[in-house]
This record gives C-alpha cells, structure tokens and sequence, in this order.
C-alpha cells in the first residue's frame, strides 16, 4: 500500500479501502522505522498529519475532496511551514519557525495533502549529494551506501523508500532531476515562473524552483494542479490561469519529434547508460515518436556560468543570516563584527562558504564585468540554443546525470567532481525551461534516469511523454527493498 | 588666490505613499518600535518583495516636473554591504535603469537672474530601519518601522557654485515635492536628507577638485552652514600645502564643524547586480501621459500665472508661489477681497514677517485666509487706512477673530465725514502760521508736516485721501 502511487491511493481512499488517517498512520509508522537509518526526515509532524488527516476524511465524507485531499506528503526543509522548524539544511537555521507558510506548502494543504514533515537536503540547497546537510546525509534506500542525490535528497529518499507518497523538492541546477534519477523517480523543474518561490528559502533566485518528485509522471501531473500557478507575493511568477497537467497526459505520441543533443550523446557517456537510453529511444520510437540530433553548443559553458550567477545571487540572499534577527548566533560577540564573522563562520557549513565566497569575488569591483556579465551573455547563448532546437523538434532527450548513485564520501572533498554531477540538467535551469527525470533503466540493481526537456511551459508535453512511456515501461514501478 | 566652489547635492525624499516599497506595512513617522515590520521587512527567509505601483507613479511626476527623461524600463538592482538596520544585507535601488532620468531645475539667484540647474538622475530606493544606541547600556536597538519605505533619491550635477544656490535649489525641490504632494517634506523628520559633495578649485581650472560628501544635513540652514565651513576647510587644507582626502564627512550642527567618518568607506565595494526577485518595471508613453494629466499646476507655471493675471512683480509671485499652500492662502486672500496686489502686499510683507519671527508655517498661520481677506476688504472700503489695518493685522496675530468687531472695539474707523475732516484742516492751518507762511512761500516739503499734525490730532482716523485734498486746497487758497 505505502509503495502505491498517489493516483492508486486517491483510488482506495475514494473506495473506502483506506481511510486517510489510517494511511497516514501506516506513513508515520514507516517513518519511525526506517528513518533512523535512512535519515530522510529532519522533522516529523505526526500530530499535525494525523489532524489533517481526520479534515481530509471528513473532507472526503462530505465529497469535497480532491485527488490530493488525505495524501500523505513530504517538504523539503526549504519550505516555510508555518510553526514547524524550517532549518533548510543549516545550523544557520536550527531554530528557525516561520510564521507563514510557503505558497507550495499552502496549496497543497489547500489541496487536502497531508504533511508528515520536512526532508533533508543539502545546506541551502547547495550540492549534489546530500551530504553538506547540518543534520548528516542522506542514505539511498537503494543501496545504504551511496548517496541519494542532491540537494533534495531527503525527498527522494523518502518517495523511494515509501515514506510519503510524494514530496515536494527544488531545482536550481539539477537539485530535483538528479535525485529522482538516483533513486528511481519521476522528477519535475517546472518552467521557471510556472510556480511560486515565496516561501521558498532562495538559493539562487533567477533559477530556483519548486516541482514534485513522484513515482509516476501521473502522480507529478496531479502535484503540478495543485502547485501551479500565478501568485501575487511573487512578482517573477508568471500570470497564467489554470492548467489540467493531467489533461493530455494520454494524448498518444504519433508525429512527436524528439531531438538529441550531439552533446550529451559522446563517446564520454558511460556506455551503459547510452545502452539504457538508446532503449528508452526504442521504446519511444515504437510509439511514435522519431528522433532527430540537435545540437546544443553551448552547454558546455553551462557549468561555468551557472557556478557564477548562482553562487553571485546566492551571496546576497544569504545576507540575511548575519545572527541579528533569527537564526544562528554566536555567543558573547565581541562586538558588530565578531557578530558577524563567528555567527556566518559557525553556523554555515563550508560549502555554503565557499559559493558564498565565489559569488561575493564574482561580483566585487573590477571583475563583475569579466565573470558575472560574461555568464549573463553565456547564459542568453544557451536559452538561444534551446530556442533553435526548438524550432526542429518538440522536446530533448538525454541523460539526467552521468552515472548511477556514487557513494558517500568519494566526490565530497572534491568540488568541482561535485559540480560536474550537474553538467546534463544545469542549462535548463539557465535557460528557465522545464525539464524532468524519469526511471530509464536499471543498472547494477541502481536506478537511472533519463532526462526530457521542452520549451517555455511544455510541462503538460513533457508528462505526456512521461506518462505514455510509463505505461510501457516498469522502470518506475520497481522499488528498493527496505 | 581665488577659489570656485563646486557643488553637487543628492536628495533623499521619503515617498509618502501609505504602504512601504516592497511590502504592505504602513509608512507613519513615531509608531512604537518594530510595530511597522513586516515578515518582508524583517528579511525572512523566503520572502519576497513586491513592487509598490504608488511609487512608481510618484517617482514619474517628480520626473515630468523636473521636465526628465523617464526610464520607460527601469531595473532594480541590489546593493549589498552588512549593516543591522539594513534587514536583507542588501538595499534594493536602481543603478543603471533609474526611473527618472537627466532632467533640469531653474533657481532664482539673489541678484535676481535665473540658473539652470542639471538634475543627472532620481532614481527609488528602500529606506534602511534605524539602529538605537542609546537606552540599551552597551548594546544597540534596531527599529525597522523604516526599512523598507520608499525612497526617491534625487542626484544633482555639480552645477552650484556656493551655498545659497545649493540651498536655493534644495528649497525649490521642496517645493515642488511639496506641489506634487509626493512627500511631506519634513526635513527634521528625515523625509527630506541631503547630502553634499563638496569640493573646491582655482578659478578658471576646468578639473574638479578632490570632493568630500557631508552626510544627512538635516535642514535649509545647516545645509549652508556645512556646506561654507567645508569650502573654508577645504581652501585652508590647499593653501597650507595639504590636500583633500576623498571621504564622508559629518555636519556637527552643536559645533558647526565636520568632521570625519570612516575613510574606510569609500573603499566600500557593493556588488551591485540586478535584483533578481523583481521584473524590470516597464511603462509606456499612455501610462506617463496618464500621469501628466494628474499634475497640479506647478510653482513656475503658476508663478508666471500670477504675473500675467495678478499684475505681481516676478518677485513677489516668486515668494508666493515658493510653496504650494502659500500660493493658495494668497489666491484666497485674493479672490476674498478682489485686490490681488494689495493681497500679494499684506501676504509678502506683514505676514511672512509674522510667520518668520514665530517660525510658523503658512499652514499654521494664527491669520486665516478668510480674516485677511476681510480686512483687506475694509481698506478697500474705506472703513479703516491701511495704517490702521496693521492694529487689526496685530490684534488677529494675538488671536482675536473678528475683524469688524477688533475695528468696532478699538475706534479704528475712518473719518470720512467733509465737515469733520474740514474742521481739522482749518484747525491745523490756524495753529501753525509759520509753516503755512513757509508752504506758501513754495516749501513743498512741509505740506507732509500738515498732513502729520491732522492725523496725529485724529489718532490716525481720518480719510487720508480727503485729507489731502482738504488741505491742499485750503493751503492754496487766499
């Protein structure tokens, strides 16, 4: 049952063969077990989620439910959640409560889902492993030994270890896409715009953005009805009615054209997840879709530019945590100074640190010109690339990450190893489009994902194709065993 | 050695919208500490600003005033250094993409000639909140009611020559800040702050010396006061062989001095970069127009107005209309008692005087229009002389309301009555033999004596005009 996909458990709570309180106490239980080891949730709200629940029933009772409505979910602690500790990863943050709650967190509640807390994630979002979090890494549920990706890999953790039936995550450069490839889930960046971020600790404003990480396209369709859509708090979201992402998600894929990158498809790929793709392809071929290589050739400036226009507008966002309002603060400070210095030195970690410093470096007098305008132009030349690729194929296929899920501790004291995990999925976040990861094939008994990407607000194409590659595929029906 | 001074002011004007800049908590100067700080304002994680329209079109008729060009797309941008009153770490401002651009001011210069003064930019900024160092024994309070109201800072080119023009233009923006009712333009409240760059070279050099910017002068008068002890600062430094360091300086008002903040300062670097959690502001040419049409007539416009329809010197319309509420006390002053030029006297002369020894403003006026009017009216009318208004124009100073009875009580009424006015004259004529002797003897001059010796014997009252005539006919006469 815990392993059933949010459109099978909305099935059995509309037939009475489960009550929402009831799931949400199996949850809850599971959490108790298996959280321990897999350290997925840094916060449990069992009393909240088991009331929720009872609204969600009787909700249910008087036949005003939604699909979401007693569906039991999860928040990356990047989220707000008003009166329930919001760390965002950090000890900057350990004893912060918001007093609001994010606009995704609202209007899931809105939506009847059923919060049963906060996932870890990397400090701030800043990494690629989970394993820069204050509160210790996460665990693959796949293999204990490896990493489930980052940075929001508590939510891909507890997705894939049916801790939750979904959970929300962030994107800034790969953060939702790569986890769901490592541990075997449907991921999706929305558009950027297409949701709201207030409520939403920044990392790096210009990219950020919140999506669902799921066990099917399906169950991401019916999230993005609850998430999507224009939000007056945030003036970068876009102004856009609603949108049915479950409405075309059986439209069949006759006449879809699908492009791959010369880029992505190179002799350095690992040959096993070429194998795995050029399957998928197959698969998709004999529903329809041709295949056509495009050609992205900018993309291999992606990394550069992103690890300057993220860590630049990551240095001021995290301005705020100086230790004088909330948060952090140092005991006895001196003085001004000291305050700052030894509450910013001891209560970030030090990958915070050091995008904080190459962000502050990029933007300082004399170099702004040379790094920060520099990846500005980069970044326009990558949308421009996607924008010509577009004009020749609906969508872009290719891998969401290099590998499968490496293990703890081998890429950590290397950043820049680190940073590379991003190269597939860091030029949709530069370029604001939509992308998502979904179960592609599996690999020494390790999920891998492959990666979709469209134009500006394709997400109802992309879960289409998602959804019509799920119904031919099991990929993302296998589940690790815990 | 002869030396030019060189001045450039930039202005902060505190926007009096209702609502912050970025967030919906409320703008009023005096609340109880951090009572007007939002979730936003305190710089929350996951907050996020949101554009307030108000400012936008405040800013956009300060800029159609100053006849600017207006940034049909403007960016906001974010300037970051560390400070506790400044929430986020960074101030959100507009670097390259203001909103109002090159636009130009005339001041009237004491010699009465007109300048032309360059505005190089205005661009809207947030306010920072306040840090408290008195009353917490060793540490600091912040108060953040302010953070975050808007700010329109207005950029001067270094166009002024000394202090009184720097001073003449900074009471022009006040007033048409003031026309414009953008903001309440109270200087000592901090809704209006100059800061002056400041800096001095040899006559005829066409360099700009080394400048030094006084921070946060805080009214008209010490603006000039600053501003002439650091050009003699300055001028004393290069003449004793020193040179002017590039710094902020502090007006000390107790002592008259500046003195030096942190040098460090200037050194500071901001990082500026475009903010990231707002859209470029875009407008069009219908949305300025639409904002043209909501401008109230402004001072010049208005002051060449009351030359051509009142018949007013240039410089008394200048006074006049110098600010919005006077210019309005005047025209109905005016229109009460239908003699502009007499109104545009009384106004000028016997109320400015009242108004400057109590430091009052025309708003506070203890003489209202309607009592003014009125009195003007009984000159007018002949009920009293112009002389004897200035004991009604006393009396309603001192608080009394009603004109006709403060005329009534004190027998400040006119003679007009021939026979009365006759008999003084004959008596005048009969008790000073000699002075009509010398009169009629062609001395012109002591006909002002007669004139004198008849008011004085009516206490002022009688109809200057018939007594004139009177007496020069019955000193003709024989």
């Amino acid at each position: 049952m815990l392993s059933k996909t949010v459109a099978e458990l909305a099935g059995a709570l509309t037939r009475k063969e489960v009550s929402a309180r009831e799931l949400t106490q199996a949850y809850l239980d599971k959490i108790h077990q298996l959280n321990p080891a897999l350290n997925a949730f840094v916060t449990i709200t069992a009393e909240k989620a088991l009331a929720q629940a009872d609204t969600a029933d009787s909700r249910r009772a008087q036949g005003n439910a939604g699909p979401l409505t007693g569906i039991p979910i999860a928040h990356k602690d990047i989220f707000c959640t008003r009166g329930v500790l919001t760390a965002c990863g950090s000890r900057m943050l350990h004893n912060f409560i918001a007093p609001y709650d994010a606009t995704v967190v609202e209007r899931l509640e809105q939506a009847g889902a059923i919060m049963l807390g906060k996932t870890n994630m990397d400090e701030f979002a800043m990494g690629s492993s989970n394993e820069t979090s204050w509160f210790g890494p996460v665990r693959n549920p796949w293999d204990h030994a490896r990493v489930p990706g980052g940075s929001s890999g508590g939510s891909a953790a507890a997705v894939a270890a049916g801790l939750c039936a979904m959970a929300t995550g962030t994107d800034t450069g790969g953060s939702i896409r790569q986890p769901a490839s490592f541990c075997g889930l449907t991921g999706l960046k929305p558009t950027y715009g297409r949701v709201s971020r207030w409520g939403m600790i920044a990392f790096a404003s210009s990219l950020d953005q919140a999506g669902p990480l799921t066990r099917s396209a399906e169950d991401a369709a019916l999230m993005m009805n609850a998430i999507a859509g224009s939000d007056l708090r945030d003036s970068t979201c876009l102004e856009l009615g609603f949108e049915d992402f479950t409405a075309k998600l059986n439209e069949p894929l006759a006449g879809l054209r699908i492009g791959l990158p010369r880029e992505h498809f190179t002799k350095d790929l690992n040959p096993a997840v070429q194998t795995i793709l050029q399957n998928a392809i197959r698969t998709l071929e004999s529903l329809g879709a041709s295949f056509k290589e495009v050609t992205l050739p900018n993309n291999y400036l992606s990394v550069p530019a992103y690890y300057v226009i993220a860590p630049a507008e990551a240095s001021a966002n995290l301005s705020r945590f100086d230790g004088v309002r909330f948060g952090y603060r140092c005991e006895n400070p001196d003085n001004l100074d000291d305050l700052y210095k030894r509450s910013r030195g001891e209560g970030f970690g030090d990958e915070v640190k050091r995008r904080i410093m190459v962000g502050t470096y990029a933007l300082s007098a004399g170099y702004y010109d040379a790094y920060y305008i520099k990846a500005q132009k980069i970044r326009r030349l990558i949308k421009q690339d996607f924008d010509s690729a577009f004009n020749d194929v609906d969508l872009i296929l290719g891998p969401t990450s290099p590998h499968t899920a490496f293990k703890l501790g081998e890429k950590v004291s290397d950043p820049v190893t680190m940073y590379l995990e991003d190269i597939y999925t860091i030029a949709v976040n530069l370029a604001g489009l939509p992308g998502m990861s979904l179960p592609a094939g599996m690999l020494n008994g390790l999920p891998i994902g492959m990666q979709l990407v469209g134009p500006s607000l394709s997400e109802s194409r992309l879960l289409n194709v998602a959804h019509q590659f799920q119904m031919n595929t099991d990929w993302h029906s296998q589940r690790p065993e815990v | 050695m002869n030396w030019e001074t060189v001045i450039g002011l930039e202005v902060h004007v505190q926007l009096a919208t209702k609502s912050k800049l970025f967030s919906g908590s409320a703008t009023e100067f005096g609340a109880a500490p951090n009572t007007q700080a939002s979730t936003y304002d305190l710089a929350l994680p996951g907050t996020l600003p949101v554009m307030n329209e108000e400012v936008l079109r405040m800013a956009v008729s300060f800029g159609l005033a100053v006849d600017a060009d207006i940034g049909k797309r403007s960016v906001f941008d974010r300037k970051n250094y560390f400070y506790p009153d400044l929430p986020k770490g960074y101030q959100i401002t507009q670097l390259e993409f203001p909103t109002v651009g090159r636009g130009s001011l005339k001041i009237q210069l004491e010699n009465g000639s007109e300048k032309v003064i360059g505005i190089t930019r205005a661009h809207i900024e947030e306010d920072a909140g306040k840090s408290l160092h008195e009353d917490f024994q060793g540490m600091s309070g912040i108060d953040l009611n302010r953070a975050g109201t808007p700010l329109l800072e207005i950029v001067s080119d270094p166009d002024l020559r000394n202090a009184k023009e720097a001073v003449a233009y900074l009471k022009k923006l006040h007033s048409i800040i003031l026309y414009l009712g953008i903001s309440d333009g109270n200087m000592s409240q901090g809704s209006m702050r100059c800061d002056a760059n400041v800096s001095v070279r040899k006559k005829g050099a066409t360099e700009f010396g080394t400048r030094t910017e006084i921070k946060n002068v805080n009214s008209f008068r010490f603006v000039e006061k600053a501003i002439n002890y650091e050009v003699q600062r300055q001028i004393e430094l290069i003449e004793d062989g020193g040179r002017v360091v590039q710094e902020t300086r502090l007006y000390d008002s107790d002592k008259d001095e500046t003195r030096s903040m942190r040098s460090k300062e200037v050194a500071n670097d901001y990082r500026y970069f475009p903010e990231p959690d707002l859209l470029p502001v875009i407008i069009d040419d219908e949305y300025i127009a639409a904002v043209r049409a909501t401008l109230p007539e402004l001072p010049g416009a208005r002051c060449l107005r009351f030359v051509s329809q009142y018949s007013l010197s240039e410089y008394d319309a200048d006074v006049l209309t110098s600010s919005r509420n006077m210019a309005d006390y005047f025209e109905e002053v005016a229109r009460l008692c239908g003699d502009a030029k007499l109104s545009a006297n009384w106004v000028t002369a016997d109320l400015l005087g009242l108004l400057n020894k109590n430091d009052l403003d025309i708003t506070s006026s203890p003489i209202k229009p309607a009592q003014l009017g009125t009195m003007i009216s009984r000159i007018k009318d002949n009920t009293i002389s112009g002389k004897l208004a200035k004991t009604v124009f006393e009396a309603l100073a001192e608080g009394e309301s009603d004109v006709d009875q403060i005329i009534e009580a004190r027998g400040l009424k006119q003679v007009t009555d021939t026979g009365a006015i006759e008999k003084l004259v004959d008596d005048v004529i009969a008790s000073n033999p000699d002075q009509v002797a010398q009169y009629r003897a062609g001395k012109d001059a002591v006909f002002g004596f007669f004139v004198g010796q008849a008011m004085k014997i009516s206490k002022g009252k009688a109809n200057p005009a018939q007594l004139n005539e009177l007496l020069r006919n019955k000193l003709k006469a024989e």
